[in-house]
């Protein structure tokens, strides 16, 4: 369990925040750019000294300010990913992989291999080459396994993908989520992209002018009003567990989310655990079950809730079966004219072809 | 080709501005670390101090490094008495001189390339475990190499041609201290010396080119291996 709890002034700003980040797993660190995401992240491993705080994880305590206690940098065993590779220009890839390797304290338990790291992250033929010779995306993978190899026991990625290009970004992410099912090493993800976080974290913590705002696992967040005020209403949505079921005969991917079947229209493993997200302005709220319609996704829903949404329309909590719910924001009049209140039963429609890009594989933590 | 008055001056010379540079180099990184990379009371002063060579009369330095060094001066005596070494006058001496006059360029290209380096490689270095010793070896020394480089080729040049400073604090010794510029001096000096200064003067251009173009060479050599 990684404990934080750190407060630091600067000029105007001042960061404070305490939360607990369960091990192993993903924890994302989210907020908008100069919300004080990467000062935290250099507080906790040590580059930046905090004005007061405690920084533990599990028995080990590495800042303490009330005892005065602040272990250095350098014997912290916390990796970091930093937004730009940071390879060292003079060593080659293998010599940067092999920097921290080489100096792990003697006794230090060493469970991350050199041919793992190397498989996993796909170096293999690059570890002759020179930082200057690799694309930025390969960079980056050499700087998380050169952070690996040092055998740390937290890692820290502050926005690795930031850097890159959206087709990098795309390239990179798998290696994220293999590493994160690879491991047992608890990570810390610092992003300003919500679909990054939604890929790969399994907690989030938001947060906005050096606070923490909301602390919770995705689904939470991801429904969360807090989540609207930063990322915009877009990005609200239902994000749920499922499993891919089959392949209808029209090459659709079918996925069990409650009591539901969802089309899908993306390639998927059959048996694979995902978790889909479902945009709530992508739902649309019908009272009857509609015929003649080019909707995929018909689902029988009741709901839940109705609260105010941004502008004239209110969003609307659908209970699916077995705690899954849906979103859906629609105009305050349709709520009206449709007569929505809690535990009316409705029908929820979802355009398979609207939820490409939206199915990511769930942590195996 | 060459008389044995005139190779004597050439590798006197050459000896002079190599151990010159050799005096330099650990003083000037030092130096020009703590200029970059800490704040102390009197900062600015020792700045002014380390430069004071560039805009004072060399021969003002021979003085200065004549009263401190010299066979009475305070360190000079100290140093004549604990471990029987001479400065003043000697070849040693001469490399002294040239040593501090050159200085202020050594440290110039240092601390360049010192403020010129990224230390977010130093952050990363520092989460992978290296200390402040370590990251220093491991990591900036090499990516400074090219800076030191250019400061060492820079003050060896400087030093084939440093005259006033040697002339007042090591003389003008034949064999001893009397390095090229001073030869060239002492011909002009001498009635029918004229084809001997020209020589000289020969030699000390073809000496300049060639440390130009070696340094171009090595400072390629350099920037390949470090990966810039």
């Amino acid at each position: 369990m990684l404990r934080v709890q750190l407060c630091k002034r600067r000029g105007d700003f001042t960061l404070d925040v305490d939360f607990v980040a369960p091990v192993p797993g993903v924890t994302a660190l989210f907020g908008r750019s100069g919300c004080g995401k990467s000062t935290l992240i250099s507080l906790i491993a040590g580059l930046m000294t905090a004005d007061t705080g405690r920084v533990q994880i599990g028995d080990d305590t590495l800042l303490d300010t009330d005892r005065g206690l602040d272990v250095d940098a350098r014997h912290r065993r916390i990796g970091m990913v930093f937004q730009d590779p940071r390879l060292f220009p003079h060593l080659s890839v293998l010599g940067n992989l092999q920097y921290g390797a080489r100096r792990v304290p003697r006794g230090t338990p060493a469970p991350i291999g050199f041919d793992d790291v190397v498989s996993l992250l796909g170096l293999g033929g690059l570890t002759g080459r020179r930082p200057h010779e690799l694309s930025g995306g390969e960079k980056q993978r050499v700087a998380l396994g050169r952070a690996l190899l040092a055998q740390p026991r937290l890692l820290l990625l502050d926005e690795p993908l930031a850097s890159l290009d959206l087709a990098r970004r795309e390239d990179l992410l798998p290696y994220f989520e293999r590493l994160r099912d690879a491991f047992a090493i608890p990570i810390v993800y610092v992003s300003h992209q919500f679909d990054e976080v939604l890929r790969l974290a399994t907690r989030v913590i938001l947060i906005d002018d050096g606070r923490v705002r909301v602390d919770g696992d995705i689904a939470t967040v991801s429904r969360h009003p807090m989540l609207r005020a930063i990322v915009g209403p877009d990005a609200v949505g239902a994000v749920m567990a499922g499993v891919v079921e089959r392949s209808d005969d029209a090459g659709l991917t079918v996925i069990r989310v409650g009591d539901a079947e969802l089309l899908v229209d993306e390639p998927a493993q059959l048996g694979q655990r995902i978790q889909i997200q479902v945009l709530a302005r992508d739902v649309i709220v019908a009272d009857s079950r509609p015929t003649g319609l080019s909707v995929r996704n018909v689902v029988a829903a009741r709901v839940v809730s109705v609260t105010p949404d941004v502008g004239r329309a209110v969003l609307v909590e659908l209970d699916i079966g077995r705690t899954s719910t849906l979103l859906a924001r629609i105009t305050e009049r349709a709520s009206q004219e449709l007569g929505l209140a809690p535990d009316r039963q409705v029908w929820a429609l979802i355009k398979a072809v609207s939820l490409r890009g939206h199915v990511f594989s769930a942590p195996r933590h | 080709m060459l008389t044995p008055a005139e190779s004597e001056a050439l590798t006197l010379s050459l000896s002079v501005a190599a151990r010159s540079v050799a005096f330099n180099l650990p003083v000037a990184i030092l130096v020009a670390w703590l200029l970059t990379r800490t704040r102390f009371a009197g900062r600015t002063v020792f700045d002014a101090f380390v430069h004071l060579p560039l805009v004072l009369p060399p021969v003002v330095v021979g003085y200065l490094l004549l009263l401190l060094f010299g066979i009475r001066g305070p360190i000079g005596s100290w140093l004549y008495d604990a471990f029987g070494i001479q400065l003043a006058f000697t070849s040693t001496g001469a490399a002294l001189a040239t040593a501090v006059m050159s200085f202020p360029l050594v440290v110039r290209s240092i601390r360049i390339s010192l403020e010129a380096l990224d230390r977010g490689l130093e952050d990363a270095a520092r989460t992978l475990g290296a200390g402040p010793f370590d990251r220093f070896f491991s990591i900036t020394l090499p990516l400074i190499a090219p800076g030191i480089l250019a400061g060492a080729v820079t003050a060896f040049a400087a030093g084939l041609g440093e005259f006033g400073a040697v002339i007042t604090f090591a003389s003008n010794i034949p064999g001893e201290t009397r390095t090229l510029p001073l030869a060239l001096y002492t011909a002009l000096q001498t009635p029918d010396g004229d084809a001997m200064a020209a020589r000289l003067a020969l030699i000390s251009f073809s000496l300049g080119i060639a440390g130009l173009l070696v340094a171009e060479f090595l400072s390629r050599r350099l920037r390949r291996l470090i990966g810039r």
